[in-house]
């Protein structure tokens, strides 16, 4: 008997962890495959395509670019990993970042402060911005049982027109009538660069780019996020309503107020989206019509792709903006960019699908042994 | 729709219940409509709030959101939630932009339909063959749709020839060639009998003839097509036996196998159907502006088009109704004076929500009445210290307004059972 329990563990274990691996890695070739398809029906040379990408991908300044960009995506996908980890579906993620980005574009720009405590005061105006608009839905769940993924989709619109009307008619400042923006952020909110350090292990920056600090920001949070998961009372209650709530109910755990503080916590987090291009991205330091758009959507894909596990995600956001600034510069090379959002697409979607097959396959594995298991001792004789 | 189906039983005694339900209760409250907003209109001095030309763009408006909300009916009166209804009216827009280049308006319709359909099969698969979560599918397919769509318009309208056509990565060549257009004989044409009564002004009368007018001056034939689809499928979902099968996939999928239905069969058709009608809806789309492919045409009307299938109670006069007010509201929007008319329809509901305190009061349900009347109150100040509403409240109304029927409605709306939960052969559900 011991000696069963033991094998079927490891093969939980094998088969999760193939799970996890074989799957990414799975659904990456489709992908792949699928957007050489399209390029090929489309009428390009899908291997010269290829090779552009990779060209691009091997120069240094990508890697600092896709460090930038994957730093934004990555909180973002922790955000929404934090509900789908006890099944809610943060869909008004997108709204959150927004709407704390501008009031903390707007109120930071307002303050003049010493650094030390002008950037954390910017964060907490965008922490709790973004957590109270997470709490609309939050409170409509608990008390009207209203499903999230309606009143977030709602509420993104609604965050959409709120931003507007707000830049539009208040926020914006008087010195630039051409677009509609805030003032820039003083140099006192912004985040510093971390060049420096790169520099000091004797990497050489090139003067097109420059790795922004939000990185900081992002690993901190990727680092909260698993010690809040992993090693907090409060994780083992999320994650025990997520895997099944009859039972967390029936030990104790409040489920309204576990939706409760979930989705606001996602929210709060979803409100540090938007930092890293108000805080450390110099095209922007600013809220305008310009302002990075759906990153909230990205971060969907990446709790998706990266099983809301603090590692999956950082890889997938590597990945996600990997692709993306492979494919930038294809357009001036005579091939479609697009095929970078296909890629994205083929990749999400065969990702989720072979993740389903292989969870539903674990499952009935486990029922199939467990049936067994209990017939061993009436059937068959013990050794 | 729905007061066809709902009529009142006849009781003895006073029953004012008969008033306000069934067939009664619509001429009640269309006529009780009519009046406040005529109301509203004098008042508030917003002679476009029930304007012909008014009435008129919010049914073309009104329309790619009821084909979308229609879409979204068949695909979850068969069990799948349907996030991607924008992605799948995406996916019409750019085929319909292509189609008609080639091939003119009635090529670009039928290709609409045909794209919608490719991100249906292609959800469907996934949620129906491989038991994906159906939010996850669809919000898959609304990041699938508009990159697809953008690839494509890379491919097709940056040639030599769609160029000098005018084509871009951003937009289709124009689509030659119109769909026709018709007007009611008499009543909205030559002798405009509609228009005529419109333009004395007079109260209820001449609003009710703008809004007729509205509906039936110069209407494209898309329009027409698309209306009879949707009483069509009214008619498909509730009165045929397939549209029982397909909604007993969505209510009790497990009964509905034990007696010979396949499930996934009327899974993937009432996908398919669904994608079908977001596709044209897309496609309608095309044909709103200059008739041609424009990138980010869509913009939200697929989630518009679920959120009227919310606010309709999973019914198909509820759908209807519902894109017909986020229609009319989106119409309002447009063009010059749009601030005043919308204080006009701010007006108006304020007026509608002033009569439903008393109903409160009468009744005597008093946390309606203090929430409804501070509403009302707020609405009323708003309207008074305001001279023209921003626009971008305009365009938020729709979603306030499906979040407020969503919240205050929470106990009585009724999905479909089963919405949203895989289902494989065999399966005890």
């Amino acid at each position: 008997m011991a000696e069963a329990a033991e094998t079927s563990t490891l093969d939980r274990l094998a088969s999760r962890f193939g799970a996890n691996v074989i799957a990414p890695v799975l659904a990456g070739v489709i992908a792949i495959a699928v957007s050489a398809i399209t390029l090929y029906i489309g009428g390009y040379n899908a291997i010269d395509a290829f090779t552009e990408i990779g060209k691009v991908l091997w120069r240094f300044d990508s890697v600092i670019l896709i460090t930038n960009r994957g730093a934004w995506y990555y909180v973002a996908g922790v955000a929404v990993a934090i509900g789908f980890k006890m099944g809610l579906f943060n869909i008004g993620a997108d709204g959150q970042y927004r709407l704390a980005a501008l009031f903390a574009a707007y109120f930071g720009a307002k303050m003049s402060l010493p650094k030390v405590i002008h950037i954390p005061i910017v964060l907490v105006i965008a922490i709790a911005v973004g957590a109270a608009w997470a709490a609309i839905p939050g409170i409509l769940k608990v008390t009207r049982g209203v499903n999230e993924v309606i009143s977030t989709i709602m509420l993104n619109y609604v965050a959409t027109g709120l931003t507007a009307y707000l830049l539009g008619n208040y926020f914006r400042t008087e010195s630039d009538n051409l677009i509609a923006a805030t003032k820039a952020m003083p140099t006192s909110a912004r985040i510093p660069n971390l060049d420096g350090i790169l520099e000091a292990v004797g990497l050489e920056v090139p003067n097109s780019v420059q790795l922004q600090g939000y990185l900081i920001l992002a690993i901190l949070v990727g680092i909260g996020y698993y010690v809040l998961l992993f090693r907090s009372r409060f994780g083992f209650d999320l994650r025990a309503t997520g895997l099944n709530p009859a039972a967390a109910r029936s030990s104790g755990i409040s489920p309204k107020r576990m939706v409760l503080v979930t989705i606001i916590l996602s929210g709060a987090i979803a409100g540090l989206i938007g930092m890293g291009a108000l805080l450390s991205d110099p095209q922007h330091f600013k809220y305008s019509d310009q302002f990075p758009l759906s990153l909230g959507f990205t971060g969907l894909s990446l709790a998706l792709l990266g099983r809301n596990h603090p590692v999956g995600i950082a890889l997938a956001a590597v990945v996600w903006a990997g692709i993306e600034r492979g494919t930038q510069p294809l357009t001036q090379k005579g091939f479609p960019q697009e095929i970078g959002r296909i890629m994205q697409g083929a990749f999400l979607l065969t990702a989720v699908i072979v993740f389903e097959v292989m969870q539903r396959r674990a499952a009935r594995e486990q029922v199939r042994q467990a049936a067994m298991k209990a017939h061993l001792p009436a059937e068959g004789a013990p050794a | 729709m729905t007061a066809a189906t709902i009529t009142a039983a006849p009781s003895a005694g006073p029953n004012w219940k008969a008033y306000v339900t069934g067939r009664n209760g619509a001429v009640l409250f269309t006529v009780l409509g009519l009046a406040i907003i005529s109301v509203a209109r004098i008042l508030a001095d917003a002679d476009r709030l029930t304007a012909s030309t008014t009435v008129g763009v919010g049914l073309r408006l009104a329309v790619p959101i009821a084909l979308a909300g229609i879409g979204g009916l068949y695909a979850e009166r068969s069990g799948t939630v349907n996030i991607g209804l924008e992605g799948m009216m995406t996916l019409g827009t750019v085929m319909a932009g292509w189609a008609g280049w080639h091939w003119g308006p009635w090529a670009a319709l039928l290709a609409g339909v045909f794209g919608g359909m490719v991100g249906a099969a292609l959800m469907s698969v996934a949620t129906t063959t491989f038991g994906v979560n159906h939010i996850i599918a669809g919000f898959a397919i609304n990041i699938i749709g508009p990159g697809v769509a953008r690839f494509l318009a890379n491919v097709w309208f940056t040639t030599e020839a769609a160029r000098s056509e005018g084509g871009s990565i951003t937009s289709s060549p124009a689509i030659t060639g119109d769909l026709p257009r018709y007007s009611l004989p008499v009543l909205s044409d030559q002798a405009d009998v509609l228009g005529d009564l419109e333009d004395k002004g007079w109260f209820v009368i001449s609003d009710a003839a703008g809004i007729l007018r509205g509906l039936t001056v110069d209407v494209r034939i898309d329009t027409i097509i698309s209306l009879l689809l949707i009483l069509g499928s009214a008619y498909l979902i509730w009165r045929t036996p397939f549209g029982l099968r397909l909604r007993s996939a969505g209510e009790k999928p497990g009964a509905a196998e034990s007696l010979g239905v396949s499930v996934p069969l009327m899974r993937h058709v009432g996908m398919l159907i669904s994608g079908g009608f977001a596709g044209l809806g897309g496609a309608v789309l095309v044909f709103a502006g200059a008739a041609q492919y424009q990138e980010n045409q869509v913009a939200g009307r697929g989630f518009l088009g679920l959120a009227s299938l919310v606010f309709g109670n999973w019914m198909p006069g509820g759908v209807l109704a519902g894109a017909g007010v986020f229609g009319y509201a989106q119409g309002l929007a447009i063009g010059l004076g749009a601030g005043v008319t919308v204080r006009g329809l701010l007006l108006a509901a304020v007026i509608g929500l002033a009569l439903f305190v008393v109903l409160t009061a009468i009744r005597r349900t008093w946390i309606s009445f203090g929430v409804a009347l501070g509403i009302t109150v707020i609405g009323y100040w708003t309207y008074h210290t305001v001279e023209e509403i921003n626009d971008q409240f305009v365009y938020m109304t729709p979603y306030v307004v499906t979040l407020l029927v969503v919240t205050i409605f929470a106990t009585r709306l009724r999905p479909p059972a089963a919405e949203g939960i895989p289902f494989f052969k065999g399966q005890q559900l």
